[in-house]
């Protein structure tokens, strides 16, 4: 008996208001035909969603948490990117 | 005999069955994706039934409820297929006897979305989407398993084998749906066998599966002649409301 593990899959689902598929977590799955059936099972169980996507977890690509602090901390101090610098104007409600 | 009381309870007790078989999977399925899917599928089952088996007690106009009718007959009263209540064994054998049933249970609901009888007709269209899936799941399954390694591939033919001598039962017929086929109250099943005959041949060919060659075939669900696994069914399921009668939570 074999006791290789199959591959590891991320699950994206739109839902039906979205118009994203959002990531929710992830499974384990022989192929990619059955990680949505296992996906479907999984993750839709509660209506949540409407489509799926699944890919292969060692497809993804990640940022190294280590290099987080040049990576993320510069745009800390860049407040001038929100843009909340200007006066909105009276006669317009809202924003 | 009342013909729509009983045909709705062979619906309805191979929809009970199926589903408690299912459902004793929950908690040690192979893999926790599957164990999850397993169960959902059996809980469809579950709510087949209790459509199905209250309005048997509907038809039969004896003020039985579908509670009534799932936890209180006798093993000869129960008119399920003998295919259903199969011990699940492994999960090869589960697949396969889910595959065999689910290729019936499809063109069978095609064929009662359209019955003349609305309350049928309602609970069919209803199923056939969920017995899409099932089939669509149990497929997919049989043809990885008998298409996968040599240990898979011979544990599923094994399955088919032993399997294989209850599926003649499928297609079993008398009075009761003859009487309401020339009533019109459902439609003629011409054909249903031939279509299961088709994706059985089809998904086995890509599964790589031999069907046995034995024709000799098995039947007595249909008129509650059981197998002797119905009773150890029977006890785990009617347990409760046997020790404990009227109980609700």
């Amino acid at each position: 008996m074999s006791n290789k593990e199959w591959p590891l899959w991320e699950v994206f689902i739109r839902s039906k208001q979205g118009l994203n598929h959002k990531h929710v977590g992830s499974l384990r799955a022989a192929d990619e035909e059955m990680a949505i059936d296992n996906a479907r099972d999984v993750y839709t169980r509660r209506s949540e969603g409407i489509s799926i996507w699944v890919v292969l977890s060692s497809n993804v690509f990640a940022s190294d948490p280590s290099e987080a602090p040049e990576l993320y901390e510069p745009s800390d101090s860049k407040i001038y990117r929100h843009p909340t610098f200007y006066d909105v104007p009276d006669e317009i409600q809202h924003m | 005999m009342n013909s729509l009381f009983e045909y709705t309870l062979r619906l309805g007790d191979d929809s009970l069955m199926i589903g408690h078989r299912l459902s004793e999977w929950c908690g040690h399925g192979p893999i926790l994706e599957e164990d999850i899917a397993m169960t959902n599928i059996a809980l469809d089952f579950v709510g087949q039934a209790t459509s199905l088996l209250e309005l048997a007690g509907k038809f039969e106009g004896k003020g039985r409820s579908g509670d009534d009718l799932a936890f209180l007959r006798f093993d000869r009263d129960y008119k399920n297929v003998l295919l259903v209540e199969q011990p699940n064994v492994d999960f090869g054998v589960t697949m396969m006897r889910q595959f065999l049933f689910d290729a019936y249970r499809k063109p069978l609901f095609e064929r009662l979305q359209y019955a003349s009888n609305k309350e049928i007709a309602a609970i069919a269209e209803k199923s056939l989407k969920e017995t899409k899936y099932h089939l669509r799941h149990s497929s997919e399954w049989v043809i990885r398993l008998g298409d996968g390694t040599e240990e898979s591939h011979t544990r599923i033919q094994e399955a088919l084998d032993n399997l294989w001598r209850y599926t003649g039962e499928l297609f079993y017929s008398d009075d009761v749906d003859k009487e309401l086929i020339a009533a019109g109250e459902i439609p003629s099943m011409d054909g249903l066998e031939k279509e299961w005959r088709q994706t059985v041949n089809e998904v086995l060919a890509e599964a790589t599966l031999k069907i046995p060659e034995s024709d000799w075939q098995f039947d007595g669900g249909r008129k509650g002649m059981h197998s002797e696994h119905l009773g150890y069914i029977l006890t785990e399921l009617q347990y409760m409301q046997r020790a404990y009668p009227g109980l609700e939570w």
